[in-house]
């Protein structure tokens, strides 16, 4: 029933993986934070930063792909990992040319800048094209993979852009992975841009001063098979841009809100019908401030709000996919999540943070992002 | 198969009004040669800068990449682009390339072994370019940036139809935008749903016949 139209397909969430430092399943990791575990520590590992800094790692040279004969880097190794335990039992044949696969990342291989010769063979391996073929030839997909680079909106972007391709009907089924891992380059330029919080981060508290950053991948896998009519859908979304900035947001949420509401119309609900928002809540001043205007301007200031930036930090072109993918069990188990690191807002008249766990049924939730760029991305799934 | 489910209701003809292409040394707007200079990248760049007579202090703050798309955008849209037409979020920008912000990524890790470079370091992700040309514009619409290992016209025009069709978009900008070291090449086109005297049907092929003729 999303839509205006009427013909429109349906798009069914069949399965999906959230590949992080608090577990390798979606089940382990929901266990996880249903604990209030997170995952974000302090480190000292001077190649990556020479003081000590606050993130979410893997541990040194884990290996997530067994007998890899291929020299995977630890970005395809996420990436299969990640994609090769949502198709587990799924039922999904990666061999129809029906079924699509989309890549999201940020900054995919560009740790081997750190630790190769500069030649153009190096060029061609750190390409993310390079990345996607490798990962499609390892299951075997017969369709080109659509590679999404669109800074912290790529994992949201990536599902928007599948469920798009679903409901026109270019595919029945599409598998939709996201990865990014943290080396000196990033970690290096966010230290630059003075947007690390120098402990674990506190999305919009009063006292918000820094996004921590993260490792991890997500894989959702969406179909408009009607077998999976039971299942939770991806209902509508929205990307925007601000025209204002590159590297700060809206000065007023304007441009988010516009994109939430262009979601709620496309999933034909209403601001009344959002159980929860997954908010993108970096905890960087700038970020929050923008995102609390936009879901006021949207009319969604007594919905409740999470950020899970405090239990995995920013994860980069995997967020969008791992926040929704939880967000996904919260919808299912009637429970959502605090936001670590909350305790007293600034905007209380604009936005509802969850700082305890909330037992709630609700039938659909938002999920936002926004980036680099001015780029804004919502999408909307439901029961 | 788009003709199939899209029966119960009349597709909207689109159609490419302008197309702009910077490579080899040139500018060539429409199938036109507006300029040529025979240099290397960043001459080149600001030489069209001064050509065209563009007064935009944050075009020198910016990476090769943006620089490039974002001349590119400047020329297509120059004389042809009736602004007063579009609300902001009616017009969008769907970009892509091979490799990705890799020129400005190469740079920025140089740099880091001095003091690490915040204006080098925000341009090392490719949809930045897209920014630049909607700050310039006020465009606010749907926006999206892919990495392909040649241009993929068709989906490209398959991302631009659905966007159009749905009346998601009532314009766009799509192409391509690629740049690596000496290397360059950018190839835009605006699509609208009306036509003018020069404009070609909005079709995968159409682009590809502007894309490889230049």
């Amino acid at each position: 029933m999303s839509g205006n139209n009427i013909n429109e397909r349906d798009v069914f969430v069949v399965a999906d993986n959230v590949l992080s430092p608090l577990g390798k399943t979606t089940a382990e990791n929901f266990s996880k934070l249903k604990e209030n575990h997170s995952a974000v520590k302090q480190h000292t590992n001077t190649a990556i930063s020479p003081l000590p800094f606050f993130a979410s790692l893997f541990n040194t040279h884990e290996q997530f792909v067994k007998a890899d004969e291929h020299n995977y880097t630890k970005f395809e190794q996420l990436l299969i990992a990640s994609i090769a335990d949502a198709l587990n039992g799924s039922g999904i044949d990666v061999r129809d040319k029906k079924t699509a696969l989309i890549i999201s990342s940020t900054k995919g291989n560009i740790s081997l800048l750190e630790t190769e010769l500069n030649n153009p063979d190096l060029k061609r391996r750190i390409t993310l094209s390079t990345s996607a073929a490798l990962v499609a030839d390892h299951f075997g997909f017969q369709t080109k993979p659509v590679v999404i680079s669109n800074a912290c909106i790529s994992g949201v972007l990536g599902i928007i852009t599948a469920m798009r391709l679903l409901q026109s009907g270019e595919y029945e089924h599409a598998v939709i992975a996201g990865a990014d891992v943290i080396s000196k380059f990033i970690m290096s330029g966010f230290e630059s841009f003075q947007a690390l919080s120098p402990q674990q981060c506190k999305p919009f508290d009063i006292a918000h001063d820094g996004l921590n950053l993260g490792e991890g991948a997500g894989t959702i896998i969406l179909s408009t098979n009607k077998k999976y009519a039971q299942n939770i859908k991806v209902k509508g979304g929205s990307v925007s841009n601000d025209a204002n900035h590159i590297s700060g947001p809206s000065r007023t949420g304007q441009e988010l809100a516009s994109a939430i509401n262009k979601a709620m119309l496309d999933a034909g609900i209403s601001s009344a019908d959002i159980g929860f928002i997954s908010a993108h809540g970096t905890a960087t001043v700038y970020n929050d401030e923008m995102e609390a205007n936009a879901i006021s301007i949207a009319g969604l200031q007594q919905v409740p709000v999470n950020s899970l930036k405090g239990y995995y930090g920013h994860t980069l072109g995997a967020a969008g996919l791992i926040e929704s993918i939880i967000s996904i069990q919260s919808l299912k188990q009637n429970l959502i999540l605090p936001t670590i690191g909350f305790n007293k807002g600034i905007n209380a008249d604009k936005i509802n943070v969850c700082s305890t766990p909330l037992r709630i049924k609700a039938n659909n939730f938002l999920k936002t992002a926004s980036g680099f760029g001015g780029c804004n991305a919502a999408v909307i799934f439901g029961k | 198969m788009r003709e199939q489910l899209n029966n119960n209701k009349l597709l909207t003809e689109k159609h490419i009004t302008g197309s702009c292409i910077i490579s080899k040394g040139k500018v060539i707007k429409d199938g036109v040669t507006l300029f040529e200079k025979d240099t290397d990248l960043p001459d080149f760049l600001l030489s069209i800068y001064h050509h065209f007579q563009v007064n935009y202090p944050k075009f020198y703050k910016m990476d090769n990449l943006s620089k490039l798309g974002w001349l590119t955008a400047e020329v297509l849209l120059k004389d042809s682009f009736q602004h007063d037409n579009y609300k902001p979020e009616d017009t969008g920008v769907i970009l892509a390339n091979a490799n990705s912000s890799l020129d400005d990524d190469i740079k920025y890790f140089a740099s880091i072994n001095d003091v690490a470079s915040p204006s080098l370091f925000v341009y090392t992700l490719p949809n930045i370019v897209i920014g630049e040309i909607c700050i310039r514009n006020h465009f606010k619409g749907e926006q999206a940036f892919y990495i392909q290992p040649e241009f993929d016209s068709d989906f490209i025009a398959q991302q631009v139809n659905y966007l159009l069709d749905k009346d998601i978009l009532q314009t766009s900008i799509c192409g391509w935008v690629d740049v690596l070291e000496q290397e360059y090449k950018a190839v835009l086109f605006l699509v609208e749903k009306k036509k003018n005297e020069d404009s070609v049907l909005f079709s995968a092929e159409n682009m590809n016949n502007i894309f490889i003729n230049s």
